[in-house]
């Protein structure tokens, strides 16, 4: 814990190069428009908060950004994300887009194989066949998720049948598998109890040190206990991005982010 | 009447009524197997207790019912040549059916999927009679061409056949089971950089395996069961198979040609109705199988 403490003061918000730079990002699906015109910056090493409440653009920003979004056959995408510099929609190979991308989604999706298998998966698709270091990155990735304490002596049983929190640090496990350098987090506590999101917000902590951490969320205060940086959107518009301080001390530019944050609607 | 009139309590009689029809449209289906059962047991019944020789029907291909002074039963040639005709079927069915459902199920999207959907369920409805005539008269001078044998009735000509026509089924079933596995995984997977054929072999095909192994076994079934097509492809004479270029005589091909010829209640009449006892046995336990396996995966998926 006082490690994350001295990353924060080491890596004060903003100091980083623009790891992610979005350009007048405009996602819509046939006619409806999801998110029109944002612009703004996610920085190395930081946590960066999304709020908002549903159906204001959080999630297709994500879908947008490791071009899930190719799956999806009415959405269309108009401006730049770029990462590194890099315009997402460059990559012809999106599969190597993807690799640098962890993702954990809102609900926990333990797939039907074992705890093992579930971790070992993408380095297994990656070519990595020796033993060795597959057990290696398994324990590693379980440990920094929070859960190999938990499941260790049962690596063998179905990631499907652990509970919903175990099934959740399992996806982070798997996220974390590839290493990947952005970590996307889509509301991942809708289905976990408080215990466990705790847990996981002191992985998340630790983490920050390693890769640049996306977290859309609708819980507020989970915002202001992780982020550094917060977004909020409202009905597609990126209404503000600020130091999520400024956001939750009063310092909001526009009246809709404090109202948002103090719980007057959403 | 301190309350008005109330309209459910009509509709709490017609509820009932409803619930009582529903059950016996239920229940019917049970006595109707049973029903079978009795039926063909009851025929067979005083053949297998007192002329039928287990290791002679099980063991001899001499099937020679009709022999005036020394009829003999041996049932082997016909089990072989359903089940090498199964087992051909399937070796075509297989994988024909696998690769349209995932096709359709993974790969198709919009109206192609929707017609070529509608397409394998047309194939589904062709009679059998049709099959049985493409044998007969496009796959028999075809193989006499092809392979250069004398006859082109045959285990592959009928195993073709049934191949082609157990897979529509085999299709329809193996991507409802395809279709059951949730998009979460496919799209997790995909988050993990996997393609899309690592995410079918890896994640999907895992996920839907019970499903299509019922997929499978029914087809199975259905190739043991079927009658018309396999009595006019397959040369129907009595033959232990040692090529797919051999004549075999199925047993349901069997029982659909000699029935008619044979008096109620004979020794001839009473060893048919064994041969079906036998063929309900074995498409019994082949669709409990399918349904177990099925009920397998339910149970891993809380």
């Amino acid at each position: 814990m006082s490690e994350t403490a001295e990353t924060r003061a080491e890596d004060p918000a903003g100091t980083g190069a623009g790891k992610i730079s979005v350009r007048d990002l405009t996602i819509r699906y046939g006619d409806k428009v999801a998110l029109s015109g944002a612009s703004f910056d996610v920085y190395e090493n930081e946590i960066f908060g999304i709020i908002g409440p549903a159906g204001s653009g959080k999630t297709s920003f994500l879908r947008a950004l490791n071009r899930m979004s190719d799956m999806t056959p009415n959405m269309v995408i108009e401006g730049d994300i770029a990462i590194d510099g890099r315009p997402v929609r460059s990559w012809r190979n999106v599969y190597a887009l993807r690799r640098r991308i962890g993702v954990v989604f809102p609900l926990p999706v333990g797939l039907p194989m074992t705890i093992y298998d579930n971790v070992a998966l993408s380095p297994r698709l990656r070519g990595i066949k020796s033993k060795a270091k597959l057990d290696e990155i398994v324990e590693r990735c379980l440990s920094r998720a929070a859960l190999w304490d938990e499941v260790k002596d049962r690596l063998g049983s179905l990631g499907s049948l652990l509970s919903g929190g175990q099934q959740q640090r399992l996806t982070i496990a798997r996220a974390l598998s590839q290493d990947p350098e952005i970590l996307l987090l889509d509301e991942f506590s809708i289905a976990v109890d408080p215990v466990t999101t705790m847990r996981i917000e002191d992985v998340l902590k630790e983490l920050r040190s390693e890769m640049t951490i996306v977290l859309v969320t609708n819980l507020v205060q989970q915002a202001r206990r992780l982020a550094d940086r917060t977004a909020f959107f409202l009905t597609g518009e990126l209404v503000e991005v600020a130091d999520t301080e400024d956001l939750f001390t009063g310092n909001s530019k526009d009246p809709r982010t404090r109202d948002y944050v103090e719980g007057r609607f959403g | 009447m301190s309350h008005s009139a109330d309209r459910r309590d009509a509709a709490w009689w017609v509820d009932r009524a409803v619930q009582s029809l529903v059950f016996v449209g239920g229940i019917s289906g049970i006595l109707f197997i049973i029903g079978i059962f009795i039926f063909i047991s009851k025929e067979g019944y005083g053949f297998i207790v007192s002329t039928l020789d287990f290791g002679e029907f099980f063991a001899s291909p001499r099937w020679r019912p009709t022999s005036s002074h020394n009829p003999t039963y041996g049932a082997l040639a016909l089990i072989a040549g359903t089940a090498s005709v199964t087992g051909l079927a399937m070796i075509v069915a297989v994988p024909f059916s696998l690769g349209a459902a995932i096709y359709i199920g993974e790969f198709a999207t919009g109206k192609t999927r929707e017609y070529l959907k509608v397409l394998v369920e047309m194939l589904a409805a062709i009679p059998s009679v049709v099959w049985g005539f493409i044998g007969l008269s496009i796959m028999n001078p075809l193989i006499i061409e092809l392979f250069n044998v004398p006859v082109g009735l045959n285990v592959l000509n009928s195993g073709i056949i049934l191949g082609l026509m157990a897979a529509p089924i085999m299709t329809t079933l193996a991507e409802d089971a395809l279709k059951a596995v949730p998009d979460t995984y496919r799209e997790a997977a995909e988050a993990l950089g996997a393609t899309r054929w690592q995410v079918i072999f890896r994640v999907v095909l895992p996920a839907a395996k019970n499903g299509l192994v019922a997929a499978i076994l029914l087809g199975v079934g259905r190739g043991f069961g079927e009658t018309m097509a396999v009595l006019m492809a397959s040369g129907h004479s009595i033959n232990l198979p040692t090529s797919p270029f051999d004549s075999v005589r199925a047993l349901t091909a069997t029982i659909a040609a000699e029935l008619g010829e044979t008096a109620a209640g004979s020794e001839h009449y009473q060893a048919l109705f064994t041969l079906g006892i036998f063929l309900f046995i074995v498409t019994f336990v082949i669709n409990l199988t399918a349904d177990l396996v099925v009920r397998g995966v339910r149970k891993q998926r809380p």
